[in-house]
């Protein structure tokens, strides 16, 4: 067990500045307003720093050192870009837990998912896109004996990339690490709740990228994401976060006709089929632990398995198993390596979290553990801290439809295998989904016919960079990590060449 | 809930779906001198999904996949000013058993909602609608 010392006391492995400016052409540049706002820590609710309140203004000049340095770092060879992603993913390697410190503390989330997940993916991230970039391919199609088409994988140029506070690293460079790896310049913008990690990586790795190549503006979305989103000077727009703001930008993103990524989230169905009861094995325990997968980031994730789908046979035993196993997640502070379930990201989504216990329970909903505030003492009275939660009820209950984005599951029974298909697509969304059994056949059967984006099946919530993660349905537009997303950061070139000598024949 | 509850509406009028708290009326009183007349929408999904979103009045182009909720009625006078309230219609059908009021707490928001540099951010608060009221709303 290790209790890290919070940022900014005795032995702090991880410490703030008191005062965070933009990241442009980089280093760090004031607001051009002067203006700047407070960061508070979840973990005790106090602030830790101010940041730089951006605005249009701050935006344009980001713009600036964008596109002042996209065109020769879209010109250096692959060989190159991978080499400094690799070094990229080496930094923050070496700064492995001084970034995790810095994260927890910003977002409220435990060091040992920040130790664990956040980082290391990060660091894999960079290194995946490395190589994918310098085995990328363009093609050839050979028309006729005399003509031939070429294709050619081209950067966009500048891209503007806004940022969701869940995992605000590891988000970040699944954004960066593929366009930069096709050679892009990037304006990003942060959440405002969690607007200094990012800046805290910039630093470290200030010195292994071109300036102006990745440039961070700070700021709320109205003032300084809306000029980002809507500006001319983008090639295209990357999103993740909810459904009005992610029409809201494809409708900016139509009058410049620039493409879109988006990922606005979902209420993922968690299916457990009876055999998986049918030894109370490790596979079981493996099962109990996917179904307890709601709490983990605070279910604070898209991917939040936050509706679970529990075959009858098996119901009131599974059920009363995974509550002593839900009972069993330590919560407490977020640096102590022993913590499993840190605090809420922010007070208005403690508030949101809150007022579904309400309307949970006012639609008839049975709490079976949890279902309020946890009040915690010394240190942490301040932060924001909630008890993970198990609803039973219905699928057309709220709580069912409804992205919650706390550690809240809503848990109902189904009968048959077309049961737990229908109850499982009845809702807007197909992020991710999990299906738990023992049976390939079922398995496979269920994954193809759940209409979500991924399927874990017999796991939940890894998020290798190998693996395509995106949206059907109402959860978004195009997918994140795997090679295949180098193309939503290209252009395709195309030379459509002629060898032959004589006229084509029209005139 | 308070009983500070807005919710305006003639005698013979079918319940209205949605209300605003006074708190949140009177952050509204200030955002639209600063940025004209304001609309919400309500969102869904990740993050700062389930939020109300409040935007000056057409930055969200609405349409047929939208349903209006109806409007708030604010200002000193009870109707100074009215704030027309959409949600999708695919989640409106996942909602339409419930009331809405539109509150505010603090917080750090995000989106692109006005309300969010204020250090505050509009919050739904949900009841059932009542037998009564849900038999008028299906008429």
């Amino acid at each position: 067990m290790t209790v890290y010392a919070a940022p900014g006391t005795e032995g702090a492995i991880a410490n703030f500045r008191p005062r965070y400016d933009h990241w442009i052409g980089g280093e760090y540049v004031a607001p051009a307003n002067g203006q700047y706002f407070e960061n508070p820590s979840p973990v005790n609710g106090r602030t830790f720093t101010e940041v730089a309140r951006g605005d249009a203004d701050d935006i344009d000049m980001a713009l600036d050192a964008a596109h002042g340095a996209a065109p020769a770092w879209g010109r250096t060879s692959v060989t190159e870009r991978a080499l400094v992603l690799n070094k990229i993913a080496d930094r923050i390697e070496e700064h492995l837990e001084e970034l995790a410190v810095a994260e927890t503390w910003e977002n409220g989330k435990p060091v040992r998912e920040t130790l664990a997940a956040d980082l290391p993916l990060a660091v894999d991230h960079f290194r995946y896109f490395a190589g994918a970039i310098r085995a990328q391919e363009g093609s050839i199609s050979e028309i006729d004996g005399d003509t031939i088409a070429y294709h050619f994988h081209e950067p966009l140029g500048v891209v503007g990339q806004i940022i969701p506070w869940n995992f605000p690293i590891l988000m970040a460079v699944w954004k960066l690490a593929p366009a930069l790896a096709a050679g892009n310049a990037v304006v990003l913008k942060p959440a405002e709740q969690t607007p200094t990690s990012i800046l805290y990586l910039m630093e470290l790795i200030a010195d292994l990228l071109p300036p102006g190549v990745v440039n961070v503006v700070n700021g709320f979305g109205a003032e300084a994401g809306k000029p980002l989103a809507s500006s001319h000077r983008i090639r295209k727009i990357a999103f993740t976060g909810e459904t009005t703001t992610g029409r809201l930008i494809m409708q900016y993103a139509s009058q410049n006709i620039i493409p879109v990524t988006l990922e606005l989230g979902g209420k993922s169905p968690n299916i457990f089929f009876s055999d998986v009861a049918a030894a109370k094995d490790e596979f079981y325990d493996k099962a109990l632990e996917g179904f307890t997968m709601f709490a983990l980031n605070q279910g604070e994730v898209c991917t939040c398995p936050s509706r679970a789908l529990i075959q009858a046979d098996i119901y009131e035993s599974f059920l009363a198993d995974a509550v002593v196993r839900t009972e069993a997640v330590k919560q407490g502070n977020p640096l102590d390596t022993d913590t499993m379930i840190g605090a809420q990201a922010s007070n208005d989504q403690l508030e949101k979290i809150l007022s579904y216990f309400d309307i949970g329970r006012a639609e008839g909903a049975k709490v079976l553990t949890g279902g309020h505030r946890a009040e915690m003492d010394g240190d942490l009275a301040g932060g924001y801290y909630v008890t993970p939660t198990i609803f039973e009820g219905k699928n057309s209950m709220r709580i069912f439809q409804e992205e919650i984005f706390g550690p809240v599951v809503a848990v109902t029974e189904f009968g048959d295998f077309d049961d737990a298909i229908k109850v499982a697509n009845d809702t807007l969304y197909g992020l991710g989904a999990g299906v738990w059994t023992r049976s390939g056949a079922d398995a496979y059967r269920a994954g193809r016919a759940i209409e979500a984006g991924r399927v874990w099946t017999n796991c939940y919530h890894a998020y290798p960079a190998a693996a395509a993660f995106g949206g059907y349905k109402g959860s978004g537009v195009g997918r994140e990590n795997h090679k295949m997303m180098l193309d939503h950061y290209q252009q395709t070139k195309n030379l459509l060449v002629s060898y032959a000598q004589g006229a084509q024949g029209f005139f | 809930m308070s009983d500070d509850v807005r919710s305006p509406q003639a005698a013979d009028a079918p319940p209205a779906r949605v209300a605003v708290t006074d708190a949140a009326a009177e952050l509204l009183v200030r955002l639209r001198d600063k940025h004209g007349e304001l609309m919400f929408h309500q969102s869904g999904g990740c993050c700062d999904g389930s939020s109300p979103m409040c935007y000056p009045d057409g930055d969200f182009i609405t349409g047929d996949a939208d349903v209006h909720l109806g409007d708030l009625a604010v200002g000193a006078e009870r109707a100074t000013f009215t704030v027309p309230v959409w949600m999708s219609r695919n989640q409106f059908e996942y909602w339409k058993h419930t009331h809405l009021t539109i509150d505010v707490v603090p917080g750090r928001g995000a989106g692109f909602s006005v309300e969010a540099p204020e250090g505050v951010r509009f919050l739904i608060r949900s009841r059932l609608f009542t037998d009564d009221e849900w038999e008028q709303l299906r008429v």
